[in-house]
């Protein structure tokens, strides 16, 4: 399997970690009903999922990336956090 | 007065040579990875040019100049290598002293991608990754930063105390790509 | 039999072998198989099940029959091909599956008992009584099933792995193969062109066909001529795509040549390729009849295989089967290399005729006959059934495209009933594109238009223009096949030789309603070999389309899966056995404490040392002890560099310890230092460590040894994702310092006299820190203690500290202390009631560990919300308390479950375990943390430790975890 991470460009599986889906974190005072949901409690879907993995074993960005869970096909991948933009030079 | 004295992470390991590939320590020198805060990294740039001559590196790129290198590292972060940081330059960036953090190391010699295709999972041909051209990845379980010095001539690094083991495994890749003849 | 002057293999040099012992001569790598037949061996293995006697089916890796064992000892390969393994001198290989010899099988007597042994024997006859299973039926089936045998001894060849790149992978250098990559090549593409064989040109070397008027081996040769002094082109012999997995990544497998020393016998490719062409040809498949399994009945093609290529004819009096136009070049062959043809027989009643010899039209064969050795085959036609004499029997049932990898992602294949066979559907795999006969373009014209066109469509796929190709001429031969599968009549028919799967079997599997190919798979072990089937598949299935009176696009297929061919395990994990297995970091001060005996023990990849033994000393409780000791009386040395660092810096620093930490950290001061908590999301405590405040907006972060890397990459979650608007940088700097522990109460001493007038006690009160200028060197000093002791934690950067090290240790044992290890570290830690990994163990809240009024209600911090649940803080809860034997000279372990002293030792009376224990020389027995229901409520019950593997059984005194200086005032100094 093969993530394109967004900096460093198409990797292999081996260099990202995973950690499940891309889900909003609730408020901090959202509740224990909220936090639970939001831990505990995933869709699992068959199909396009929004994903994190971790850059780990390279450039150590986080990474959002949608991905078809039957088909296993890459359909995009961002950064969580964009590269300082305003200060582009790049 | 107390006296320490220093030891180089492959000091007792390097240099190697099998077949046509050698494998040595590169010289250590000062190295400091540069960070910078939001929004400052065109301040950043300007100050290293006014300094070294040399701009922030765009992502999998290093420049150098005079005995000075500035190697992208990753996310937000670049290696300054061959000369101390100047002080002003903590104004726009995160400074971290990592003269000490890293084992550095140079593979050279025909058949240096060979020997590198059976340690990592990058895409190290000359018409994709050239002179200059850095990647932060994987090598064989380890975190490394791997730099194209030239044709035939990488530089590696990997965390200082996996020393014996990027040696042991360079070493057996060196020796695989020889064998091969 | 060798023919003189034939074969375009040309003359190698002989070299001698030795098969089953007897020393033999062939020529220097062609096939063993093809030495064999050239010596007139056609009697190689016996089979699976019946040990039946087996000769040679195929030229090719999909042979079912001739497999033997090369090696000895370590060395010992089993189930190596015959039919691609190149012959080299000194090559010693043997028969598998017989005792005491391939002539003389004891175990054939399953043959004789075929009729008991069909399928399903097993499921049915192995019923019961149930307790025979295991001590009777199993082990009888494991002596006489299997295929080879390895040594049982560790494999100790040098298997190597290897990533690869290119534009464009083509799978097979056949035709189709060479014009894809050729074409591909003139255009600039990176390409990589793998063919299994050890030359390339894959059926055109077994055939005598043309190309631009010439033979086609001129057409090979120029072009691989020019495809070797290209720059972009990378050619691998020997090479087997065995699957193809996401993203364009296939696996494949190379051999090396055995003679070339230290790189081993298999390297094991990821080849990452943005198109790929598979131009992979066709197997051909037999046709089923009674006894077709003799010795001396092979594929038409193979018989030309050996004839063309190898310049050995397989039998002195040959005949051919078939059911299509191709098997006749087989006969056309052999009569130019002088060989005599019995007969071509044909079902087809519209076959062609020949005047070079004799066509049977409308007929089969419909037995065999000659135990060791093929004597003569019945023939049935309309005119009855006749007997030819005959040393070797070529078949054909027609071809079956190589399609297998376009099913590794799941697709199935297509029947395409005019060319009776399965071809790939379009896009079964993105990206790669089926050129040749592997889609069923047979001829060689078809083939090489076919990989040219397949190229184009890649360099427009990959952006790149080039004009139509220029494909020679070519023959472009009919076909004509009439599907024929099976021949009926009296005898078992064999469709799958490697696992001795006879057309009976699968009807007899249809009639108990395995009807779904799936489970005639499984009921008749059809397919499941080493060869997977890939001569009987397609046979199998038609026959059971047949028995269950569908169509066999209505029947279907099996699912192809990876690997191609069989892969040893070595190859795939190649490098990782041994101290390989995980890369190994290294202490500065490692070989100091080598130097002086240490015990080495491992802690996540680090290497720690365990204790340093002292002459005269028995155990590493004697040195535990003793180095317990020395923090607690004088002053012991330890690296702790293994600790994560994190350096933070940035104005939002604070910000970020306050959220990821449960307790207060915005108003930590420059030049101290605070201990801290981390929660993971869902409430759980993660981690434990200081935080030292080095200036404004700079802090270090301490993780444990056990947590770095995960409280790394949560820290850079936090920042990227939870909260990406905080201006804050982190970077590890674990590996910069060099960090040592100098604890106890002569430390202060020991750092007056290293430092000098630099040093000033007073200034460095309890958890303080700052940098400490020793020599040249600007050192870090922190204040900290995780043993009870006024205790320093210094820190140079790592290239000093192996000399720092040495000397800290000298000026120790001046004192009366010295080093200490982990050992020593884990006792003293327990005697203060202090917190690791063992402790926090995933399951344990903040409530659990008593530290629940660390957290800061004003401030948000990752987990609160979660950490605050009912079920996080219920009293009942597994909870953190001491215990220590009732009898102090009890031993206590970890691990152990606890009882009440009253219950009955089972799960359901269960009241918690032990986390830690250590022996304390302090006090002079064992103590150890534990986890138990109400703990705290608990302090002074007794409780009773159950260990069953250590036979120990033991009441304790449930007590406060802290068992030493609970007020703390050693460390505070």
């Amino acid at each position: 399997m093969r993530i394109t991470c967004p900096l460093c460009g198409e990797r292999d599986r081996r260099e990202f970690t995973y950690r499940g889906a891309a889900l909003d974190a609730p408020a901090a005072d959202d509740g224990a009903e909220a936090w639970h949901s939001h831990v505990h409690l995933r869709q699992n879907p068959a199909g396009p999922l929004e994903e994190w993995w971790h850059h780990q074993q390279g450039c150590g960005s986080w990474i959002r990336v949608r991905r078809d869970t039957v088909s296993h096909v890459m359909l995009a991948s961002a950064l969580a956090k964009p590269e300082d933009a305003d200060g582009g030079s790049a | 007065m107390v006296e320490l004295s220093a030891k180089t992470p492959c000091a007792d390991l390097l240099p190697l040579t099998v077949g046509a590939l050698t494998l040595s320590e590169v010289a250590p020198t000062v190295m400091t990875t540069l960070s910078p805060y939001e929004g400052c990294r065109d301040a950043l740039s300007a100050a290293l040019e006014a300094r070294y001559g040399l701009r922030w590196p765009k992502p999998n790129r290093s420049t150098a100049k005079a005995g000075v290198r500035l190697l992208w590292f990753g996310r937000d972060m670049a290696l300054l290598s061959g000369a101390a940081p100047d002080r002003g330059l903590s104004d726009h960036a995160a400074l971290v002293d990592q003269s000490d953090g890293w084992a550095v190391v140079q593979l050279s010699g025909a058949g240096a991608e060979d020997a590198l295709a059976r340690l990592c999972p990058v895409d190290l041909r000359p018409s994709v990754f050239k002179r200059g051209h850095t990647a932060r990845c994987d090598l064989r379980h380890m975190m490394a930063s791997i730099t194209r010095l030239g044709p035939a001539s990488f530089q590696i690094m990997v965390f200082r105390s996996m020393a014996e083991t990027l040696v042991e495994d360079v070493k057996t890749a060196m020796e695989a790509v020889a064998a091969r003849g | 039999m060798r023919i003189s002057g034939w074969g375009q293999s040309g003359e190698a040099r002989e070299v001698g072998f030795t098969f089953n012992g007897q020393a033999l001569r062939g020529r220097d790598g062609e096939p063993l198989a093809a030495a064999l037949l050239a010596n007139g061996i056609h009697l190689v293995g016996r089979s699976f099940k019946y040990h039946r006697p087996r000769g040679i089916l195929t030229a090719g890796s999909e042979e079912p029959n001739a497999l033997v064992t090369l090696g000895e000892g370590a060395q010992q390969e089993p189930n190596v091909r015959a039919t691609t393994l190149p012959l080299f001198e000194g090559l010693s290989a043997r028969s598998q599956n017989c005792w005491p010899s391939v002539g003389f099988d004891v175990m054939a007597l399953n043959d004789l008992a075929a009729p008991f042994l069909g399928a399903g024997f097993y499921y049915k006859t192995f019923m019961w009584p149930a307790e025979f299973w295991e001590r009777l039926y199993e082990p009888l089936i494991r002596r006489a099933a299997g295929l080879g045998a390895l040594s049982g001894a560790p494999d100790d060849a040098a298997y190597e792995k290897a990533f690869g790149f290119c534009d464009l992978l083509v799978v097979g250098a056949g035709p189709a193969g060479l014009m894809a990559a050729l074409t591909a090549a003139r255009a600039g593409l990176d390409v990589i062109l793998c063919d299994e064989d050890v030359t390339p040109g894959g059926r055109l070397q077994s055939e005598r066909d043309t190309i631009a008027d010439a033979p086609a081996q001129a057409w090979i040769d120029a072009t691989v001529a020019e495809l070797d002094s290209c720059d972009n082109v990378r050619r691998m012999a020997r090479t087997t795509v065995t699957g193809v997995y996401d993203q364009g990544t296939y696996a494949a497998l190379e051999m090396v040549p055995q003679s070339s020393g230290r790189a081993g016998r298999a390297c094991f490719w990821r080849l990452m390729a943005k198109r790929a062409i598979l131009a992979t040809g066709a197997l051909e498949r037999p046709i089923a009849f009674a006894n077709n399994d003799r010795p001396g009945i092979m594929m038409a093609g193979a018989v030309r295989s050996y004839l063309n290529r190898w310049g050995v004819a397989p039998g002195e009096r040959v005949s051919v089967f078939a059911n299509n136009d191709h098997a006749h070049r087989t006969a056309r062959d052999l009569v130019a290399a002088g060989v005599h043809v019995a007969a071509v027989i044909d079902s087809r009643h519209d076959a062609p005729q020949s005047d070079l010899f004799r066509v049977i039209r409308g007929a089969t064969v419909c037995n065999a006959s000659g135990r060791r050795r093929l004597e003569s085959i019945t023939l049935r036609s309309v005119g009855g059934e006749e007997k030819l004499q005959t040393d070797c029997l070529a078949m054909s049932g027609g071809w079956n495209p190589t399609l297998h990898l376009t099913c590794h992602l799941n697709a199935r294949p297509r029947w395409r009933r005019d060319l009776a066979c399965f071809i790939p559907e379009p896009d079964a795999v993105p990206g790669l594109d089926p050129a040749g006969a592997c889609r069923g373009r047979f001829s060689t014209a078809q083939a090489l238009q076919d990989g040219a066109d397949a190229a184009l469509r890649a360099l427009k796929a990959l952006g790149k223009s080039a004009g139509p190709a220029d494909v020679p001429k070519a023959e472009a031969d009919s076909y004509g096949i009439q599907p024929l599968w099976s021949v009926p009549g009296r005898g078992r028919a064999w469709v799958d030789f490697q696992n001795d799967v006879t057309v009976k079997d699968i009807c007899q599997s249809a009639a108990e309603n395995f009807r779904s190919v799936e489970h005639m798979k499984r009921y008749t072990t059809q397919g499941m070999a080493t060869d997977q089937g890939k001569s009987s598949n397609v046979v199998a299935l038609a026959v059971l389309a047949e028995a269950t009176d569908r169509s066999i696009a209505e029947t279907g297929t099996t699912t192809f899966r990876p690997p191609f061919v069989p892969v040893a395990l070595g190859a795939m994990g190649a490098g990782a056995t041994g101290m390989g297995f995980a890369p190994r970091r290294m202490l500065s001060s490692h070989q100091v404490a080598e130097e002086r005996g240490a015990t080495m023990m491992e802690v996540g990849l680090w290497y720690r040392a365990s204790y340093f033994p002292k002459p005269g000393e028995t155990s590493w409780r004697q040195s535990c002890d003793r180095e317990v000791g020395y923090v607690r009386n004088a002053v012991g040395i330890a690296d702790v560099s293994t600790l994560g660092k994190i350096d933070i810096q940035g104005p939002d620093a604070a910000r970020l310890l306050e959220y990821v930490y449960v307790n207060r950290f915005s108003k930590l001061a420059p030049g101290r230092v605070r201990y801290g908590l981390m929660l993971r999301e869902d409430g759980f405590v993660m981690d434990d460590g200081t935080t030292a405040c080095l200036g404004e907006n700079h802090y270090v972060m301490t993780t444990t040894t056990a947590a770095a890397g995960q409280a790394m990459a949560h820290l850079e979650f936090v920042t990227q994702v939870l909260q990406p608007q905080w201006n804050v940088r982190i970077s590890s700097v674990t590996e910069q310092w060099a960090q040592f522990s100098i604890a106890g109460p002569k430390a202060r001493a020991l750092l007056q006299d290293l430092a000098g007038a630099g040093f000033v006690p007073s200034d460095w009160p309890f958890m303080s820190c700052g940098q400490l200028q020793l020599g040249d060197v600007m050192a870090r000093l922190f204040r900290i203690s995780f043993s009870g002791e006024e205790a320093y934690e210094l820190a140079v950067p790592s290239r000093y500290g192996e000399s720092l090290f040495r000397l800290l240790l000298e000026r120790a044992e001046a004192v009366g202390g010295g080093p200490y290890g982990l050992e020593a570290l884990n006792v003293l830690r327990l005697e203060k009631g202090f917190l690791t990994h063992a402790e926090i163990n995933g399951t344990a809240s903040l409530h659990d560990l008593g530290l629940e009024e660390m957290m800061n209600p004003d401030a948000p911090c990752v987990g609160q919300v979660m950490a605050g649940r009912e079920g996080l803080v219920a009293r009942d809860r597994m909870r953190l308390v001491g215990i220590r034997p009732t009898d102090p000279g009890e031993r206590l372990s970890a691990g152990a479950h606890l009882f009440d002293p009253d219950d009955s030792v089972e799960r359901k009376n269960d009241q918690g375990y032990v986390t830690s224990v250590g022996h304390s020389p302090t006090l002079g027995h064992m103590i150890g943390l534990a986890l138990i229901k109400s703990g705290p409520d608990r302090i002074g019950d007794p409780i009773r430790m159950v260990d069953h593997t250590a036979g120990l059984d033991v009441i304790c005194d449930i007590v406060e975890p802290v068992f030493f200086d609970p007020e703390g005032e050693r460390a505070r100094g």
